[in-house]
C-alpha cells in the first residue's frame, strides 16, 4: 500500500487515494484529503455531510444510501455535488475516510 | 468525475447519431489498465494470492483444459478467416482507434498462443504459423486488452462464422486468474458477495435500514403502506435485484415496491443473497457458478414459490444459465428463470394492471431505451422492455437502428470495467451510445442494468448529452395508480 504525506500527516492509502484505516482519520486529515478532491475549504455544510457519513458508517459499516444522505442532511443532491465535485460516493466518502464504494455504482 | 488522461479517446464527430470508424491510432489505449487484485480478495474466492512462479506452464495447462471442456472455444480458435467484419463493430475500437481493440485482433492474442502450443504448425514453425510464446509481453497484452473488452458480444452479431468473442475473452480471463492475474475491481466485488451477500458490501442491518427508509418515504409521498420486505419466509416471490438498486438507483427499487403493491403480491428480498449481479461472469466459471447458486439457495431458505431477477444485465446472463450452472429449478413454480420485465409483460397481458396505469405521469419525458448487452444478446429481452415502456409512457423514441436491439452498443463499462482507473476506456467505449442518445433527442434514457445506470450518467455528462438515466420499472412506478 502506498503511504502519502498530506500536510505532514503520513497515511496509508489505496490506489485511488482512499485511506485504508477509517480509524486513522482526523479532521486535519480530512482537510488535507479535501485539497486532492478540488475542495479548497471545508465549510460548515461540508462538515455536516462528513460527520453524517462517518456516523452512519460507524453504525452500519457502509456508506448511506444517497437519498438518505440528502434527506437527513437536508441537502439536495445537486448541492452535495457543489460541495463535493466528484460526488457523494467518491469525493465525500474519501474525505470522510470511508472505504471506496464498489460494485455497480 | 476525477481527472484522467484523455489521450486514448477519439474525438471525431458522429453523423446522424452514428460514428464512422476512426483513423487507426496504434497503441492508443495500451497503457490503460485495471488495478491488479489483492490477496485479501483473491484468497477467499479461490484464486492464487499472486502470480504463481510457474505461470507459463500453468497457463498453457489451463488453456488445454478449457479447449477440452469447451469445444466451442476450440472451434473459435480454428475457424476465424480474418474477414474483418468485426473490426469496426466494437465500441472500444470506435472510441480509441486502437487496432488492438479490433475484436479479431484481441482474439488473435489468444489464437497466437493457441497455435504455438496446440497446433503442429505452431509447435514446429512458430513464426511461419503466426504463433507466439506466452511470455511476459504477451501476458501484459492479455491483461490490458482482455480487460478492454466488456464481453458484450456486439462483434459476434456481425461474425459470418458466429464466433462468440465474449467466450474468448472469458476463457482468457479464466486462464489469467488461474495463474494469479486478475483485477482488483472484479475480485473485490466477488469477495464482498460471499462476505455480505451483495456486490456493494451492504451489511444486513443496513439493507433493512434502507428498506425501512423507503417504506417511510413512500408512506410520506403516497400515504400508502408500500412495503419492502426483507427475509419474509414463505413469501410468494423472491426478488433478486442488483444491490445498487437499494443504494444508488432507489427509483428502480421504488418501482419494484409499487408494482408488487399494485398487484397485491407478497414478495421479499433476502439478506443472504441481496444481489443478482454476477461478477463471477467476469472472472471464471467456478465463481460464476458459486455466485449464481446463492440465488437458488436463498430462495430455498425462504421457501418462496418464484424467483424474479431484477433490472441487472449480467445477473440475467447468469440467470438464464441457472439450470446449466446449478441444476434443475423444478422446485419452483414455472416459468423459470423469470425476469422482472417478463413478469411485468405477463401481468400486462393478463390484464392485471388494467386501469392502474396513467401514462401522462411520464409526459415530461421523451424516453428512449438502451438495450444492455446481456439482456439483448444473451437473455432474449428485446421486446419486453419496449412493451412495458409503450404501456407506461406516451412519448417514446428509438435510437438509430444499428445501435439498438441485437446491435446495441455496450454502455462502455460492462464486463468488469466499471472502475475509475480505466475511465478513459469507459468514456471512449461510451461514445457510440452517447452519440446515438443525443441524436434521438430523448431526455430520459431507460435501461434495465445497474452497470449501465452507473456508467451512462458519467458518459452522457462527458459527451455533453443532457439526459436523465433510470430504470424501465422506475417509469412504470411513476405511472402506477395505487
Amino acid at each position: 500500500m502506498p503511504v502519502v504525506e498530506l500536510k505532514g500527516i503520513k497515511v496509508e492509502v489505496d490506489e485511488d487515494g482512499f485511506i485504508q484505516e477509517p480509524d486513522s482519520w482526523s479532521e486535519e486529515l480530512a482537510a488535507a484529503i479535501a485539497l486532492t478532491e478540488e475542495v479548497e475549504t471545508l465549510t460548515e455544510d461540508h462538515w455536516k455531510v462528513i460527520h453524517y457519513l462517518r456516523d452512519y458508517y460507524q453504525q452500519f459499516g457502509i456508506a448511506p444510501m444517497i437519498r438518505k444522505l440528502c434527506k437527513d442532511t437536508g441537502f439536495q443532491l445537486k448541492y452535495i455535488y457543489e460541495l463535493f465535485p466528484s460526488g457523494p460516493a467518491k469525493g465525500a466518502c474519501k474525505i470522510a475516510g470511508l472505504p471506496k464504494p464498489t460494485g455497480c455504482v | 468525475m476525477a481527472k484522467f488522461d484523455e489521450t486514448p479517446i477519439v474525438k471525431d464527430a458522429a453523423k446522424n447519431g452514428v460514428l464512422a470508424p476512426p483513423e487507426l491510432r496504434e497503441h492508443a489505449s495500451s497503457r490503460v489498465r485495471c488495478w491488479p487484485s489483492k490477496a485479501k480478495d483473491t484468497i477467499p474466492i479461490g484464486l492464487p494470492p499472486e502470480r504463481v512462479p510457474d505461470w507459463q506452464e500453468r497457463a498453457i495447462a489451463k488453456f488445454g483444459e478449457l479447449l477440452e471442456r469447451n469445444k466451442a472455444l476450440r472451434v473459435y480458435m480454428d475457424i476465424c478467416v480474418r474477414c474483418g467484419a468485426c473490426t469496426d463493430k466494437c465500441q472500444f475500437f470506435l472510441g480509441t482507434g486502437d487496432p488492438q481493440n479490433f475484436p479479431v485482433a484481441r482474439a488473435e492474442l489468444m489464437r497466437k498462443v493457441y497455435r504455438r502450443y496446440f497446433t503442429p504448425g505452431g509447435r514446429y514453425l512458430r513464426d511461419a504459423s503466426e504463433a507466439a510464446d506466452f511470455d511476459e509481453e504477451m501476458l501484459e497484452k492479455w491483461y490490458t486488452y482482455f480487460y478492454q473488452c466488456s464481453e458484450c458480444r456486439r462483434c459476434s452479431v456481425f461474425c459470418p462464422y458466429g464466433i462468440d468473442t465474449a467466450e474468448i475473452t472469458m476463457a482468457a480471463r479464466e486462464i489469467l486468474c488461474s495463474i494469479g492475474v486478475s483485477t482488483k475491481y472484479v475480485t473485490e466485488v466477488v469477495a464482498k458477495v460471499y462476505e455480505t451477500g451483495n456486490n456493494l458490501g451492504i451489511p444486513s442491518a443496513a439493507w433493512k435500514d434502507n428498506c425501512e427508509f423507503l417504506e417511510d418515504e413512500l408512506q410520506e409521498e403516497t400515504g400508502l403502506p408500500i412495503r419492502f420486505p426483507v427475509d419474509d419466509y414463505g413469501a410468494e416471490v423472491l426478488l433478486v435485484p442488483p444491490s445498487a438498486d437499494n443504494f444508488a438507483n432507489v427509483d428502480t427499487m421504488i418501482g419494484y415496491g409499487k408494482l408488487f403493491h399494485a398487484l397485491g403480491i407478497r414478495w421479499t428480498t433476502s439478506t443472504y443473497c441481496n444481489e443478482g449481479g454476477n461478477f463471477g461472469l467476469f472472472l471464471n466459471y467456478a465463481n460464476l457458478k458459486r455466485v449464481n447458486k446463492r440465488i437458488i439457495d436463498a430462495a430455498r431458505m425462504l421457501n418462496v414459490k418464484t424467483i424474479i431477477w431484477g433490472e441487472c444485465g449480467h445477473a440475467w446472463r447468469g440467470g438464464v444459465l441457472t439450470p446449466t450452472l446449478n441444476g434443475p429449478m423444478d422446485m419452483f413454480d414455472p416459468p423459470y428463470p423469470y425476469h422482472i420485465s417478463q413478469f411485468i409483460v405477463d401481468m400486462l397481458n393478463k390484464g392485471a394492471l388494467n386501469g392502474k396505469i396513467d401514462k401522462s405521469a411520464n409526459d415530461q419525458y421523451l424516453v428512449t431505451y438502451h438495450d444492455p448487452c446481456n439482456p439483448a444478446r444473451a437473455g432474449q429481452l428485446l421486446e419486453e422492455p419496449r412493451q412495458i415502456l409503450r404501456a407506461c409512457v406516451n412519448r417514446f423514441v428509438e435510437m438509430p437502428a444499428n445501435t439498438i436491439r441485437e446491435k446495441t452498443y455496450c454502455c462502455g463499462a460492462g464486463g468488469g470495467l466499471l472502475t475509475d482507473e480505466v475511465m478513459a476506456i469507459r468514456m471512449a467505449g461510451g461514445k457510440p451510445r452517447a452519440m446515438a442518445v443525443k441524436h434521438s433527442g430523448a431526455n430520459f434514457l431507460a435501461t434495465i442494468c445497474a452497470i449501465c445506470k452507473a456508467q451512462l450518467p458519467e458518459a452522457m455528462k462527458y459527451w455533453k448529452v443532457d439526459v436523465e438515466v433510470g430504470g424501465v420499472i422506475q417509469l412504470l412506478g411513476n405511472a402506477l395508480k395505487l
